[in-house]
């Protein structure tokens, strides 16, 4: 099998979100357009099954990425292409991913919604509501045990915190003071159904107190305060410290996969986030700082499409994986 | 020799390994301080500490899938399920996210997990504490399923378990753990997974048994004047010994499976699909599985004792097989 070989591609692109903030600007359109992108060909017939996209989410995907290392684990849901690429996995990769086919970063196997590249950290992304948590306490568990200073991060939705999986896995992590942060992207949905209509509480990371451990909520559409709310988490994770829970307020632009029409959002609600758009804010702070010239957000958005459109010519250049390329991925050491 | 109980084979077993290996950790509910409600973590705390026995809260959804999560970045954890049945809280980590995380990393990441579970009827446990439940995990691709009838196979399945770079279930039959066993307990005693054993050789009908009915079987064999049995103890289910059991019923003509599971979905059927399909024109008489009935496993000494197959009731079904060359009525059949 043509395993693609990224890493060193991939901790260059983490490296630049790590250390720069045009490149997490840059990072932010990179990953609207590839989400508009995926919904644009899930129409031609290019994707298989169903998709699950994070448009009105890039700040919170880039801060998580901005205020970790490569070497610390991150454990994430299917709406995942977003931190896919904040942490820096190749755009091709991803995209091969989500399209099925062999350059994808597991070869086309897993899909839109199990991406995976452990050269930056990222577990495989699951499909399964609550699964990421308990695993990612685990990862946390291995720093714990082996004595090195990793951090695990498990990042889900709000829809996450009504499962058993979160109530044990953040029970567990505070027990035994394991080095996780917890981050709750908060998009006002679960699936179809507003967070309100199933669920106890309106502040989600109040549910940090039942387990006896700190939380913090962040404004999810601004990149800073994301770095700086996680980076004070992850401090604390890897000081000894023990887990935090973040909740992100944030919202998803587009349904919750590409049946969703989301026509159960009251008029009006989708305009207001649009306002308070992550990358037009980041945008407009970074040209306020003078980081970028306002010229440069039209060049960057440039820049992006280009590099887009000549991604998606490569993948569409790949094959899809072969029946011995599925076998010999069954069981370690073979079948 | 050593003359070990089932339950001390298995915490040596899990001892020998975290002294072998300092990434074997091990976790449960009561496994540490109180050393496992079965006593099958004897020692395991005082001998290597806090940090990797310890105890977990009720709560297997989140230790399993700590123990995957841990696996899949450098850990080789061993976690006690008390009872089979408590699986059902945690399926989705063995399952969906253990079971396919190689698969779902291109291959680039392994889950060396080993998940031990009492399992089987004969304590009065009622029917929530006395199934044996593999037939949940037949046909998981990316998992091993092994199971012990016995301090010697407990002893060499867990170290293969705990060794293997896959997530392997090995299930510990609960009325044997106070079971006694004379063998060498060495590298010799590894069992490799997905190899079965003779146990007694034979030449009228292959016995396939597996867990508490190989015991049985072995009785039922070495009482029986009419017919000579070849006894296979199976150990591992997923994946099983096919060429060890086409080669004996391809020499007795005839094959039994004895398993202590219900008659519907239980591990048999793969096996007498196999036989049968394969040796078809050369079988002397149609494969039978010998189970319990399609019933939950009852309370009460008198109705849990005809759940699972005797030995009197195999030794007859054998003997009207061989007799009349027709599947024998099942003993529920008959008398309801």
């Amino acid at each position: 099998m043509m395993e693609p070989e990224n890493t060193e591609e991939s901790l260059q692109r983490r490296e630049g979100v790590v250390s720069n903030r045009r490149k997490r600007y840059e990072r932010m359109v990179e990953i609207r357009l590839l989400e508009d992108k995926v919904i644009e060909i899930f129409a031609e017939g290019l994707i298989p099954g169903t998709t699950h996209t994070c448009q009105g989410q890039e700040a919170v995907c880039v801060g998580v990425a901005a205020a970790t290392r490569p070497t610390d684990i991150v454990v994430c849901t299917y709406r995942g292409h977003g931190i896919a690429l904040a942490l820096g996995v190749p755009t091709v990769t991803v995209l091969g991913e989500i399209m099925g086919r062999q350059i994808g970063c597991m070869g086309g196997l897993g899909g839109s919604m199990h991406l995976s590249d452990p050269s930056v950290g990222l577990l495989p992304t699951s499909a399964i509501i609550g699964a990421g948590i308990p695993i990612a306490a685990g990862a946390a568990l291995t720093a714990q045990i082996l004595g090195n200073d990793t951090v695990a991060v498990s990042v889900f939705g709000d829809g996450t915190t009504n499962i058993g999986a979160f109530h044990e896995g953040l029970n567990l992590a505070s027990i035994w003071k394991l080095p996780v942060v917890f981050v709750c992207e908060n998009n006002q949905y679960g699936e179809y159904s507003p967070i309100e209509s199933t669920t106890s509480v309106t502040d989600l990371a109040i549910r940090a107190t039942s387990y006896n451990m700190p939380s913090e909520i962040v404004d999810g559409q601004d990149v800073d305060a994301v770095e700086a709310t996680m980076a004070r988490a992850v401090a604390r994770a890897r000081s000894g410290g023990g887990p935090t829970l973040i909740e992100a307020k944030t919202y998803r632009y587009a349904g919750h996969s590409r049946s969703d029409k989301a026509t159960y959002r009251p008029a009006g609600e989708l305009d207001m986030w649009l306002q308070r758009d992550p990358i037009k804010l980041f945008g407009a702070k970074l040209v306020e700082e003078g980081v970028l010239e306002e010229a440069d957000l039209e060049l960057v958005d440039a820049e992006q499409r280009r590099r887009l459109e000549a991604t998606l010519e490569l993948v569409l250049s790949s094959p899809t994986p072969t029946p011995a390329q599925m076998m010999a991925r069954v069981s370690a050491g073979g079948r | 020799m050593a003359k070990l109980r089932m339950n001390q084979a298995i915490a040596l077993a899990i001892a020998e390994e975290m002294e072998r290996d300092s990434r074997v950790v091990m976790f449960g509910e009561d496994i540490a301080v109180a050393e496992g409600p079965f006593k099958t973590s004897e020692g395991l705390l005082k001998q290597f500490g806090p940090s990797r026995v310890r105890d977990t809260p009720i709560s297997e959804m989140g230790f399993l899938g700590a123990a995957v999560g841990a696996a899949a970045t450098g850990l080789r954890p061993v976690v006690e399920i008390m009872f089979i049945e408590f699986l059902g809280v945690a399926l989705d980590q063995l399952v969906t996210e253990g079971a396919m995380m190689h698969y779902l990393s291109g291959g680039r990441l392994t889950v060396p997990v080993t998940v031990r579970a009492s399992v089987g009827s004969g304590l009065g446990f009622g029917c929530q504490h006395s199934q044996t439940l593999e037939r949940w995990l037949l046909g998981t691709p990316g998992l091993k399923v092994a199971v012990a009838s016995g301090p010697r196979s407990a002893y060499g399945l867990i170290k293969a378990a705990i060794r293997d770079e896959n997530p392997v279930v090995v299930l510990e039959t609960r009325s044997l753990y106070g079971q006694r066993e004379d063998f060498e307990p060495n590298e010799d005693a590894v069992i490799p997974l997905g190899v079965g054993e003779v146990l007694r050789g034979g030449t009228d009908v292959t016995i396939v048994a597996l867990g508490q009915t190989v015991g049985l079987a072995l009785a039922a064999a070495q009482a029986s004047k009419e017919w000579s049995a070849e006894v296979i103890d199976l150990r591992t289910i997923m994946p099983w010994d096919q060429d060890l059991v086409r080669a004996s019923v391809s020499k007795t003509r005839r094959l039994v499976t004895v398993e202590e599971n219900q008659f519907t979905g239980g591990w048999g059927t793969g096996i007498v699909s196999d036989i049968a399909s394969i040796a078809f024109g050369e079988l002397d008489a149609p494969p039978i599985r010998i189970t319990a009935p399609d019933v939950h496993v009852p309370y009460g000494t008198e109705l849990e004792e005809r759940f699972l197959p005797s030995v009197e009731y195999m030794t007859n079904q054998i003997t009207s097989l061989i007799k009349t060359g027709v599947v024998p009525k099942k003993w529920w059949e008959e008398e309801l």
